[in-house]
């Protein structure tokens, strides 16, 4: 985490506001509550946001706002906002998730990979709450963390073309999972009946940069049961509290 | 209320045709690209020589054009890459209205200069908007014509609100760009400038780069002299835009376009100017593009000049208005 947050300019219509340089939860939670801020304030000018790893990007039209005006006003958002930043609640979700087997062809190389059993990845992989860090590589694709040590694993070798749609991969210390059929280069130890992004939801992404998600272990049948549920709009993975 | 009238029937569907308009905004942190027109300021063109709003969605060709067979009247248009057109295998001119009728076949050819040209058809290409657009995003299916590029049997339509134009409308010839085989880009430095060494930074200034095959609506792969890193490379991925020139280990350069992922992890040494990526957008491969630096004032008083030819061509060329 920096000492203070940096802000440097992108192209001709964009601000970063730099937080930290490492990946970790502390930082990116600074990321996602000044979003909120920056979000509620509806500066004119400002044209959308992308919360990153240890960044915000802040996209602007430099003919409605000037970018000395921008940096100066995202400052006094950020002095203001100061002391709340650390209440925001998040939402949580849980994915059911069926691990191994064909959906899961490379839980065994990820054990053997740290003298574990299969049972022993999917409890480390399931018994933790991840941070959605950001959304990216394709669309609704949430990049979690933190793994635990014990199950990180780097990327594959060489990628795969095709990974199914709903594989939950891991790489490095981060997990993920895959809204649609895409090539890619992670380690896929399940996969997940829930559909992650449809364009015609408002937002279009089930997961939002700042939620919380936990993996649940399911049965194929259960596997089914919930892929129907959620095909059909009637299965709701959120936590109400 | 709005009418969609089917105008086309695919006959050849092109290299790669896609619907597009000035793009989807507000979905990156979704992870949904911006996408839209690669070449912003010939769509613009294309739409104002058939009086449309100048966003409306167009086709846009890519390399080779489609051939097409008109399903009732209509009067499009052709701007962009310099390309032949021709209606019942009689020639017809790009930046002017054209006029079909039921049963005409419009052909057109192989683009000559620049990668890509606009084909307009009064009233807007019809297809869903889809998250505030209708521009086509092939890598996830969304938009255009079910998310993808043309086929043949596909049906085109047309919003049919408007009353035909009276008149010709045409480009005056000191407006149509120049689709050289060297493309001059203003860029401003950085955000990750501290990343490269100062003599990284100088080899990427003075020397032209060359648009390798790999190019496409994502981004292009450039080939060049290396452009050295610092020590300490920033490698933690963050937000792209389209226009951000990313230098990953080898040293040779990668433009994001208006359809690349929304984040990445190679540094950023430059971004190219709004203003200016209708220029890279007719880029092709073996085509060189050169890096020119400029201040972000300097940036942001070319949009606004950019902006204003715009409406300077557009009142011009509604002057030039003559009979069919």
């Amino acid at each position: 985490m920096y000492p203070a947050v940096r802000y440097i300019s992108f192209g001709d219509h964009a601000l970063i506001m730099e937080f930290g340089n490492s990946i970790n939860p502390e930082v990116n939670r600074k990321v996602h509550a000044f979003h909120d801020v920056i979000s509620n304030a509806k500066l004119s000018g400002v044209c959308e946001c992308v919360p990153t790893y240890r960044s915000l990007l802040i996209t602007y039209d430099p003919t409605k706002i000037s970018y000395e005006k921008l940096v100066s006003e995202a400052k006094s958002l950020e002095k203001m906002s100061k002391a709340g930043i650390s209440e925001r609640k998040a939402r949580k979700a849980i994915v059911p998730v069926v691990y191994g087997g064909d959906f899961g062809p490379d839980i065994t190389r990820v054990a053997q990979c740290h003298n574990l059993k299969e049972k022993d990845v999917i409890r480390i992989h399931a018994g933790r709450e991840y941070l959605v860090y950001m959304i990216g590589f394709i669309a609704g694709f949430p990049y979690l963390g933190e793994l635990a040590d014990e199950i990180a694993t780097p990327r594959l070798e060489s990628p795969r073309l095709r990974v199914p749609e709903g594989s939950v991969g891991i790489a490095e210390r981060q997990t993920g999972v895959y809204p649609r059929e895409a090539p890619g280069g992670w380690h896929i130890i399940g996969r997940t009946p829930l559909k992650l992004f449809d364009p015609s939801w408002q937002p279009p992404a089930l997961l939002q940069s700042g939620d919380t998600v936990k993996f649940r272990p399911v049965s194929i049948d259960e596997f089914w049961q919930i892929h129907s549920a959620a095909s059909r709009g009637s299965y709701d993975p959120f936590i109400q509290e | 209320m709005s009418i969609a009238m089917k105008l086309f029937r695919v006959i050849k569907p092109g290299f790669f045709t896609t619907v597009q308009d000035l793009g989807r905004h507000g979905f990156l942190k979704y992870g949904v690209p911006i996408s839209g027109a690669m070449d912003d300021l010939s769509l613009r063109f294309a739409n104002m020589l058939v009086g449309n709003n100048l966003g409306d969605a167009c086709l846009e060709l890519t390399m080779l054009g489609p051939e097409l067979e008109a399903l009732h009247d209509a009067q499009i248009a052709v701007a962009g890459g310099d390309i032949s057109v021709q209606i019942n295998e009689q020639d017809a001119q790009m930046w002017q209205t054209l006029r079909v009728k039921t049963g005409d076949v419009v052909s057109l050819g192989r683009i000559q200069a620049g990668c890509r040209s606009y084909l307009s058809v009064r009233g807007g290409v019809n297809v869903p908007i889809v998250l505030g657009s209708r521009s086509t995003y092939v890598r996830c299916e969304i938009g255009g014509i079910q998310g993808r590029q043309l086929k043949a049997g596909d049906e085109i339509e047309e919003f049919d609100v408007l009353q035909p134009l009276g008149f010709r409308l045409s480009v005056p010839r000191d407006f149509v760009p120049d689709f050289g085989a060297e493309a001059n880009v203003r860029v401003v430095l950085g955000p990750q400038l501290k990343s490269f060494t100062e003599k990284g930074v100088e080899t990427f200034l003075s020397n032209p780069y060359m648009v390798t095959i790999e190019a496409d609506r994502m981004g292009y792969r450039l080939e060049g002299p290396a452009i050295e890193r610092g020590e300490l490379v920033d490698t933690i991925s963050d937000a792209i835009l389209p226009g951000a020139v990313q230098v990953p280990a080898s040293g040779k350069p990668i433009i994001t376009m208006c359809d690349a992922q929304t984040t990445g992890g190679y540094p950023k040494i430059a971004a190219v100017l709004s203003s200016d990526m209708h220029i890279l957008g007719q880029a092709k491969p073996n085509n060189w593009v050169r890096f020119q630096r400029t201040t972000l004032s300097e940036a942001h008083r070319a949009l606004v000049k950019y902006r204003d030819k715009i409406r300077t061509i557009e009142s011009k060329l509604l002057q030039q208005r003559t009979s069919f």
